[in-house]
């Protein structure tokens, strides 16, 4: 028999919700239709809460908690859009811009790019740090697909699919800090690697420019990601 | 081992040592080892033996006498004498001081305030036993409180007394250590960890290295301790590679506990079975947070995860865990010995017991020291550290490496606790505490706090990743004096986000230098904007022109 | 108030135009901006200096050689309100793509290896490039920022409707990076 489903209540931006036991602050504020910005969290793989734009503010916390791992609690008074989390937002894409090289102007996924939307919606019309240029490879190895290290903000989406949904693990980091960077198998071509399956998950699951098909022009290149919630109910719902 | 046995040791070890008139302990801590210890101390054996007086005075390879600065340390018992900056050549001298009077030039007065102001509860057996026998380490009393904990002692009363002496983590945050453990105590688990968190990287600070290195044994009884009391079987010590010495007598300690039975199945002829494993890190300063520590035992990259859950409810692949520093579980074994009400005496109402610091920087005596908490910052500055050399001024100290923060001369009075520490900007910390005088520069010293931070950083949120990066730019701005005041406020902004919204710990302290040597030195940081200049003269200022764009 | 018209300058610096065009792109609607500004210096017209008092000035492209950052110290000084105008200016954009390269390596590759004639650098008569392409905010202070490649005519008008009303304009949802 299945354990019976427990009922919490809270209130989101003031409005009062009910959720299920066990699910996060960003899913329950998901289904009332408030979209809390992310760029790792990703419905279907494991939460890591790191790039903290979801950080919302709790009353009675000490701290902002991610929405992407927090449960709800009963009686959480959540604040998901004050000034001060949109000024965080802002300050954090601006360090993602400022970090590589993110010239979207002829980038493949200029106008699908979930980076250059959320800084739109959050009003990012200049960087205030100064850009870092660091010297990046482009990976064009594999023979349908290719990384650009210029694009990637290390949201590490790439990585768990890889691991959690396809289970081949090509995908890694490697270095630690400013210096760290995506691997394909133990720092090799993507191209050389024996255990890529070429399924193209990591490429749309990747929310920036730097996974993307090749053969695709400025513009050109969009994400579909139907296919993940599918895939994670089929291996036994791990969502 | 049974207590019967334990008790026959402790009378043969006595015994042996009264048979000796006296006992040289030279200092084999890594400190005095760098300025040739091990060649003193076999110099004086050959002395010793020169003179056909190895039945009469035993040399011994101890731990940490404190006065680094003043190594190779050597201490003369009974006479209770200290020798310090002792060299090879000095040792026919100090042979025959054992018979006649003590080579003057060489001793270091022990009436001197650096001794007398301590308190040593963690370092008690450092000086004098050899942290390469467990028999020495018994003969003081050793693996006593175990034995009363296995024989005397239920697990709820063992965390009991704990609770009751008010001991917090020593690790730095000072979260109470009874709470820990009576929340490892009742989370559910098939199998349960202990793990000692030995992966000290604080620059500066090496007290979890000389405890490690002065009396191993202590730390290994807490653990087992621990594991009685949280219902553990498996404990691991968790230490840096960058410690070969403290590894080293790790193992060496590892394997006399385990041949005594003090570690391994049926300890004391109990049901309790508890096995010690070391892993070794490989030099990542975020590995000290406990949720990257776990990763990297469980051979994963050594990234945190945010808490909740906690490790006490979901560690080591996904069991109840306690993680406690070197020093909280070194400070067990005499808590159990002595009471928690004894321990509880020492120290401030918040704050109990004693607190290990390495004292470094501009102050005339560095070492390490062992002070009661309360203590005030101005004893230790200027009793214990002998105040600042060549008649310069003070202007701050620094504690808590690169999360703490730097407290000006305001607040020398202040005591040395938790509360108050966190309530002028700075932490308690694992127990780093640089002091620095007029010729040290704030602004150069928050950007060095700010650099280690930014090349520690694993990369994992982007707050830390980046913002470390760019707090180390906007001060390199500052300290060649190419800011402006708008760099200023973005510096202020930045710090604000990093501390708020970071993953982990070293994140969220990365901006405390920063912070507190704005509040409290703001005008150095105007300075090297506005006028241009470094007023300590440390900072290489150049000219806008010389700038390329 | 007086009916003075509002003085209004464009400058191209290191960009491809495309913002200038996409400025065109504003059709009849440059009709009724005429009523209210004077176009007093810009690639469309023939003042050779840049004046003094202006009220609003569009600049687009990046900062890349000595005259971009001589002239952009001076459109700041005499400027009122400053526009980064195009993703160039507000973000460095296609230009600064050469910032991850050494400046001379840049030169060597397009002026030695990759040139039929062989060519030593040209030196005279040109203003050197910068060793890196900066936006211009990393060089003088910035009013609004107008980001996009180009910014949309209608985003452009906006701008200047605003300004000219006394406004500081939200340009956050009017474009974005890259378009």
């Amino acid at each position: 028999m299945r354990a019976p489903v427990r009922i919490k209540t809270l209130t989101i931006d003031g409005k009062e919700v009910s959720a299920k036991e066990g699910e996060t602050i960003w899913q329950v504020a998901r289904e009332n239709g408030i979209d809390i910005p992310t760029l790792c969290y990703l419905e279907g793989l494991s939460p890591v809460g790191a790039c903290r734009l979801c950080l919302v503010e709790v009353k009675g916390a000490n701290r902002l908690l991610p929405a992407c791992v927090t449960q709800v609690e009963e009686g959480m008074e959540v604040t998901t859009n004050s000034e001060r989390l949109v000024n965080y937002r802002r300050m954090i894409l601006e360090l993602l811009f400022s970090e590589r090289n993110h010239t979207c102007s002829v980038c493949v996924v200029n106008g699908h790019c979930e980076l250059q939307r959320l800084a739109q919606r959050l009003g990012v019309t200049h960087v205030r740090f100064p850009y870092r240029y660091p010297d990046l490879p482009v990976d064009a190895s594999h023979e349908r697909f290719a990384i650009d290290h210029n694009r990637c903000i290390l949201c590490t989406r790439c990585v768990r699919v890889c691991d959690e949904i396809e289970g081949a693990h090509v995908w890694d980091v490697m270095g630690r800090g400013i210096k760290s960077q995506i691997i394909a198998d133990l720092n090799q071509p993507w191209g050389t690697s024996d255990v890529c399956t070429s399924c193209g998950k990591c490429v749309h699951v990747c929310p920036t420019g730097a996974i993307f098909e090749k053969g695709k022009a400025v513009a050109e290149m969009e994400k579909r990601r139907q296919f993940l919630p599918y895939l994670t109910i089929m291996r036994g719902g791990k969502q | 081992m049974t207590v019967d046995e334990l008790q026959q040791l402790v009378a043969k070890e006595q015994e042996a040592k009264q048979r000796y008139k006296s006992c040289i302990n030279v200092c084999v801590a890594t400190g005095c080892i760098m300025c040739d210890s091990e060649r003193v101390k076999e110099a004086i054996e050959e002395a010793v033996k020169e003179r056909g007086l190895e039945k009469e005075v035993i040399v011994k390879g101890v731990g940490c006498l404190g006065l680094c600065s003043a190594g190779p340390m050597i201490y003369v018992e009974p006479e209770g004498i200290i020798y310090h900056k002792v060299s090879p050549e000095d040792a026919p001298a100090i042979v025959q001081g054992l018979i006649s009077t003590p080579v003057e030039r060489l001793v270091c007065p022990s009436e001197m305030p650096f001794f007398k102001r301590q308190v040593k509860i963690v370092m008690e057996n450092s000086g004098t036993i050899d942290p390469e026998r467990i028999e020495d380490y018994i003969a003081v009393g050793g693996y006593q409180a175990l034995m009363k904990v296995l024989t005397e002692m239920s697990p709820s009363e063992v965390i009991e007394e704990v609770t009751k002496s008010g001991l917090r983590g020593r690790g730095g945050a000072g979260y109470p250590t009874g709470l820990k453990w009576s929340t490892v105590a009742k989370a559910n688990g098939d199998r349960k960890f202990v793990v000692c968190n030995a992966d000290e990287g604080d620059p500066g600070a090496y007290m979890d290295r000389t405890i490690l290195e002065s009396d191993p044994h202590r730390v290994i009884e807490g653990m087992v301790i621990a594991a009685y009391a949280v219902g553990a079987q498996q404990g691991y010590i968790y230490v840096r590679a960058e410690y070969p010495l403290a590894i080293k007598r790790l193992r060496t300690a590892i394997r006399q506990a385990e041949r005594l039975n003090l570690l391994g199945n049926n300890i004391f002829g109990t049901t309790f079975s508890f096995h010690i494993e070391l892993r070794i890190g490989a030099g990542a300063f975020v590995c000290g947070e406990e949720t990257a520590l776990i990763a990297s035992i469980e051979g994963k990259r050594g990234t945190p995860r945010p808490r909740p859950p906690y490790p006490a409810e979901y560690g080591l692949w996904g069991y109840p865990t306690l993680i406690n520093n070197v020093e909280t579980f070194a400070n067990i074994p005499s808590i159990i010995r002595n009471g928690g009400d004894w321990f509880a005496k020492i120290g401030t109402e918040k704050s109990k017991g004693t607190k290990v610091f390495a004292l470094a920087g501009r102050v005339v005596n560095t070492g390490l020291i062992e002070v009661p908490m309360g203590i005030t910052l101005r004893e230790i500055v200027f009793e214990i550290g002998g105040g600042i050399p060549e008649g310069r001024k003070f202007k701050a100290v620094q504690t808590g490496g690169p999360s703490g923060g730097c407290i000006p001369e305001q607040f020398l009075d202040l005591p040395v606790d938790y509360e108050s520490l966190t309530k002028v900007g700075s932490i308690m910390g694992s127990g780093g505490m640089i002091v620095m005088d007029e010729t040290s520069c704030m602004v150069d010293v928050a950007k060095f706090f700010v650099e280690f931070c930014m090349s520690e950083s694993c990369g994992k949120c982007i707050p830390c990743r980046v913002g470390t990066y760019h707090m180390h730019e906007l001060l390199s701005r500052i300290t060649s004096g190419i800011a402006t005041m708008r760099d200023l406020e973005l510096l202020e902004e930045l710090c604000d986000l990093v501390k708020n919204t970071s993953l982990c710990g070293l994140g969220q302290t990365a901006p405390n230098p920063v912070l507190s040597t704005l509040r409290y030195f703001r005008n150095e940081y105007e300075a090297h904007i506005l006028d241009k200049s470094c007023p300590s003269g440390v900072c290489p200022i150049r000219r806008l022109e010389e700038v390329p764009v | 108030m007086s009916q003075r018209k509002m003085r209004l300058a464009t400058v191209w610096l290191d960009g491809c135009s495309g913002c200038h065009m996409s400025f065109l792109d504003m059709d009849e609607r440059l009709i009724e901006l005429a009523e209210k500004v004077e176009l007093v210096y810009s690639p469309f017209v023939d003042a050779k200096d840049f004046p003094q008092d202006v009220d609003i000035t569009l600049v687009e492209g990046s900062v890349s050689t000595e005259e971009d950052l001589h002239k952009i110290r001076l459109i700041r000084d005499r400027t009122k309100i400053l526009v980064a105008f195009g993703d160039c200016a507000v973000t460095g954009n296609v230009p600064a793509m050469r910032n991850r390269f050494r400046l001379k390596d840049i030169m060597e590759r397009v002026y030695s290896q990759n040139s039929t004639h062989k060519n030593d650098p040209p030196v005279d008569g040109i203003p050197a490039l910068l060793p890196k392409v900066r936006p211009i905010h990393e060089i003088v202070k910035v009013d609004v920022f107008l980001p996009g490649c180009p910014p949309k005519a209608e985003a452009i008008y906006f701008v200047l409707k605003e300004l000219i009303e006394g406004r500081i304009p939200d340009t956050s949802q009017l474009s974005r990076f890259g378009a």
